[in-house]
């Protein structure tokens, strides 16, 4: 198989979300020597596209107990070795005056027989957590929801593999599999959607079924908890409260190919329609963007359900020896974000006999990198000469990395003040993904807030000089400026129109980005035949003429060179003459 | 009993302004209504009137006016109206504004790195013109993220302009905090605030610090933070400092120049007798056969009337709010006027971030009297002129005409209204 590398590995585990990180993570703790490889950034497909809420399991204790079951015990375990990735929001499961009673008692069951915490709470114990619900409530439900950072979880664990001897390869896209380039005894694919596209490489069936969901993001936090529907399965039943956002989720469509779907303007609508009978505010709130995912759903051949709600949720490992006779490949399909250690840890299990290895998972145990210290955060208050809440946020973001990161004796300025992320966190971020901004975007949040890249798209990328080129860098914003347009154009009315007004007014206007003569082919400007200014005496007679009479050109007191040029246009001083008479 | 004007003004903008000038001019009674901060603030300060037409660059604007399509608010007011809005601009700003010399467009160095056309330019920013042949430093500030000076230079290098440039980056002689933003150094700058390090003033400090760099330089250019209250004086130090002229690079919000064109602009109006009052939304108008008689703006709940016999709406486009939107519909909110657009939200844009988006010339359509028009091309209300930003029909950006238009309209407009009045 090819990529940019050419060394030997034992295991090559191909895609850089949540699973294959996971995976390259457990294999390199176990002494395997690991190699990743990502056709893009870490998170480039479905994990950097989710809603990013902690399931307590609470939302499949009807359909699915077992998938409920994993996600309360990984959720659990991410609460402690991923802190500073984790926010415990907690979750309701809200229910209606319109809404089936015999549902609401199931999910209750069900989250009890999950051994998910579940509290019932009256309407008014509802409202008390969170004032912006609708007074249709009838009652609710209390889980141990939370929100998690899919791009931080992500790269602690790709960190955390490196430390232990991995190797992350992104941007490697797998092109072949059979041209050795990268030698491995085994390869995982944990490409989840793609897993079809890689399996066809090696000439197997994988039967995924990508379905996409749309996510909706608010520019501020309406419920500071995660809120359900609860109802039988629906779309547009969850908002998940994420760090200065709320995020509309979602629906559930199958798709043919999961780089290439429709993303369509009624899934929007619905998000806020149907979202707004839970909380009402949403109605005239205002989005910063919608985004798509694809979720890697997998069924066995020959189930045949037809709605894709119905598909389940559980992963399935599929060894391509036992089921397609081709030795050395296993492929993780299905399961969700939630379980993705679980996911690892049964993957690695399988490796780790294929090769004849004895060693006991601990990812369980282990803190990322990043949460060894929880109490590190409240520390950082005043350090670093940042203002408390720049200070609050940015040591959230990089948990017990703060240290090394912020301690700097140069000026470490706000970037990005929707985010409050300063200098030395994206300096940190271009160290480790380079020009790719869109990565240092996902590493840091900035450009993610109200003005969606507007006032720091330019900061961010002027940090890559002088390490890259002019070009490089122009192109490098170009890129970024372009990535953060593309999610806007499902926000594009009320504010975040007038917001996109503004912008495209800054960046074309004052900075004229759309016009750049850098871009022409050819130099395009012929500088000659623009004003090269008044020369030296204009500017002396220009202020000695209006401060004696306060009128400069209207008296007709009219230089030579205006004369020249009203002339070439054919208008100008003829006019003069008649305009009182108009 | 109501205030009673002859002409009100709906707007606080370089337009607003200049309709209310403009009316003034005409010996009736004025009024000017604002109700936020103008998006001034937000503006380069420069006065572009049109830096690109039939996508190609206009070094003479005046040339390719005449030209443009239909519905465009320079047709609709026509040429030498253009013409005599910016003779009352440059009367209003006096000598610290340049360009009305010639005809032509000046090129001036963009905060981005690169140039653009622009008809009339801050005197502070005169010296740093594109078509200029002499040698230039540009000058950065480590704790400024907004302007690289390096990267700058190399930029316009790239852009082809007829000198030599340099980019320094160097440290600010006075350190403030993280989030600080140009306005913070203007102050240390106005009020010759005590340097960090050393016994002098940050001006001095400056001094001194550029000195070393300017290597054959015979000008400097330095971000848009040269003072607030007294930027000739700044400017005026660091240049006898230096021995070399010294220009500003206009900046993003907030935006010094624009806030200085905006205080210049107010006094001008405070000269001109213009009443103006600010703070207050309009909310509420009195139509009265197909003229509109009163408007009430909301004081603290309270109905505030206005009676007029002519009346500007000069409220901004989408970045101002005198233009808003739905999901379902884009629409004018004080009295609202009809505002053409497409059904479809999905419609309202293109896929590209600068590409040739329908939102970009959103607002109201006006006959040739700037009077708004409905959705079958009938006046409005008879007594109701449009001008800047909230009509339709141009796209300021892309064009660069957002301060030609908004002159240009705002004079056709206030004068019409004054001398109906």
């Amino acid at each position: 198989m090819s990529s940019r590398t050419g060394t030997d590995t034992d295991v090559v585990v191909i895609g850089g979300g949540s699973t294959g990180c996971g995976i390259a993570r457990d294999l390199a703790m176990r002494g395997v020597d690991v190699t990743l490889v990502e056709k893009g950034n870490l998170t480039h497909g479905t994990t950097g596209r989710m809603h990013g809420l902690l399931h307590s399991g609470g939302r499949y204790a009807v359909s699915d107990q077992q998938s409920a079951r994993e996600c309360i015990e990984e959720t659990r375990i991410l609460e402690d070795i991923a802190s500073h990735c984790v926010e415990k929001t907690g979750g309701l499961f809200v229910q209606l005056d319109e809404d089936d009673d015999a549902y609401y008692e199931e999910k209750l069951q069900g989250c009890r027989d999950c051994d998910i915490p579940a509290e019932e709470l009256t309407a008014e114990q509802a409202h008390e957590i969170e004032p912006y619900l609708t007074s249709d409530v009838k009652r609710a439900i209390k889980v141990p929801d939370g929100a998690i950072d899919p791009f931080r979880l992500c790269v602690a664990n790709a960190a955390d593999a490196e430390r232990h001897g991995g190797r992350v390869e992104t941007h490697a896209p797998v092109t072949d599999l059979l041209v050795e380039e990268i030698r491995a005894e085994y390869v995982v694919n944990a490409t989840g959607a793609w897993a079809g596209r890689v399996g066809e490489m090696a000439g197997l069936d994988i039967e995924v079924r990508p379905s996409k969901g749309v996510m909706t993001v608010m520019n501020v936090r309406q419920v500071d908890t995660v809120v359900n529907r609860c109802k039988p399965k629906g779309d547009a039943d969850i908002i998940v409260p994420h760090e200065t956002t709320c995020i509309l989720g979602t629906t559930d469509v199958e798709v043919d190919d999961p780089d290439e779907y429709p993303e369509e303007q009624w899934e929007v609508d619905l998000m806020i329609d149907e979202l707004s009978a839970l909380v009402p505010i949403l109605e005239d709130a205002r989005t910063i963007r919608s985004y798509w995912g694809v979720r890697p759903l997998y069924e066995p051949p020959d189930t045949g359900t037809t709605d894709p709600t119905d598909i389940t949720r559980q992963f399935f490992l599929l060894d391509h020896a036992e089921r397609d006779d081709v030795g050395g490949m296993t492929s993780i399909v299905g399961g969700k974000f939630t379980t993705y250690r679980l996911m690892a840890e049964r993957i690695t299990d399988h490796v780790c006999e294929q090769l004849g290895i004895d060693r006991e998972c601990t990812t369980a145990d282990e803190p990322l990198p990043g949460s060894e210290d929880a109490g590190v955060l409240d520390d950082y208050m005043d350090a670093y000469g940042l203002r408390s809440p720049i200070a609050k946020r940015s040591t959230k973001r990089l948990g017990s990395k703060a240290d090394e990161v912020l301690e700097t004796d140069d000026p470490n300025p706000v970037l990005c003040t929707c985010e409050a992320v300063t200098r030395a966190e994206l300096r940190d971020a271009i160290d480790h993904s380079g020009t790719d901004l869109n990565a240092a975007r996902i590493r840091t949040r900035a450009s993610m807030g109200n003005c969606q890249g507007g006032f720091c798209c330019h900061r961010m990328a002027y940090e890559l000089s002088p390490e890259y080129d002019e070009r490089a860098v122009r192109e490098s914003l170009d890129e970024l400026y372009q990535e953060r347009w593309k999610g806007q154009r499902h926000a594009l009315w009320g504010e975040q129109l007038s917001q996109a007004m503004l912008n495209h007014a800054l960046h074309a206007t004052t900075m004229n980005r759309d016009r750049d003569p850098a871009n022409d082919e050819e130099p395009g400007i012929e500088y000659g035949a623009f004003d090269a200014g008044p020369g030296p005496d204009a500017e002396a007679d220009r202020s000695a003429t209006a401060a004696a009479d306060g009128r400069v050109r209207s008296d007709g007191g009219v230089s030579d060179d205006e004369k020249d040029s009203s002339e070439n246009g054919g208008t100008g001083k003829q006019e003069e003459s008649t305009r009182g008479d108009q | 009993m109501a205030i009673s004007d002859d002409v009100l003004v709906i707007g606080g903008g370089l337009a607003g302004m200049t309709s209310a000038l403009a009316a003034a001019e005409e010996g009736v009674r004025v009024r000017l209504l604002s109700y936020k901060k103008s998006t001034l603030r937000n503006a380069s300060g420069l006065i572009d009137l049109l830096g690109y037409a039939d996508g190609g660059i206009v070094a003479d604007p005046f040339e390719a006016i005449p030209a443009l399509h239909e519905g465009h608010p320079y047709e609709r007011v026509g040429v030498e109206r253009v013409r005599e809005g910016l003779d009352l601009f440059d009367e209003s700003v006096g000598a610290s504004y340049l360009g009305g010399h010639t005809d032509r467009n000046a090129l001036v160095p963009t905060y981005g790195g690169t140039v653009k056309p622009t008809a009339r330019y801050p005197v502070s920013t005169a010296a740093g013109l594109a078509s200029d042949a002499r040698p230039v430093l540009l000058l950065g500030f480590e704790a400024l993220s907004a302007f690289d000076a390096p990267l700058a230079a190399e930029h316009l290098r790239a852009a082809g302009v007829p000198f030599d440039v340099r980019g320094v980056s160097i440290e600010f002689p006075k350190r403030f905090r993280a989030d600080a933003t140009a306005m913070r150094f203007a102050r240390a700058l106005d009020r010759d605030e005590p340097a960090d390090d050393a016994d002098i003033g940050t001006r001095a400090a400056l001094v001194e610090e550029i000195k070393d760099h300017l290597d054959g330089a015979e000008r400097v250019g330095v971000p848009a933070l040269l003072g607030d209250e007294d930027p000739e004086e700044v400017r005026g130090t660091l240049e006898s400092g230096l021995g070399v002229d010294v220009f500003e690079v206009p900046m993003g919000p907030p935006s010094l120049p624009g806030l200085r064109l905006e205080d210049r602009l107010y006094d001008a109006l405070d000269d001109a007798g213009v009443r103006v009052r600010t703070g207050n939304p309009v909310v509420e108008f009195d139509p009265d056969d197909g003229y509109i008689t009163t408007v009430y703006t909301d004081r603290n709940g309270q109905h505030v009337p206005f009676e007029a016999e002519e009346i500007v709406l000069a409220t901004g486009g989408l970045v101002g709010k005198g233009v808003k939107s739905d999901r379902q519909a884009v629409y004018e909110p004080v009295f609202d006027c009809h505002v053409p657009h497409p059904e479809d939200r999905y419609e309202w844009f293109r896929d590209g971030a600068f590409d040739d988006h329908p939102f970009a010339r959103f607002g109201v359509s006006v006959d040739r009297d700037l009077r708004p028009l409905d959705a079958d091309g009938g006046v409005e209300y008879e007594n109701l002129r449009a001008a800047g930003s909230v009509l339709g029909g141009y796209d300021l950006a892309a064009e660069k005409s957002g301060s030609g238009v908004s002159i240009a309209t705002g004079y056709a407009a206030g004068r019409a209204a004054g001398e109906c009045a």
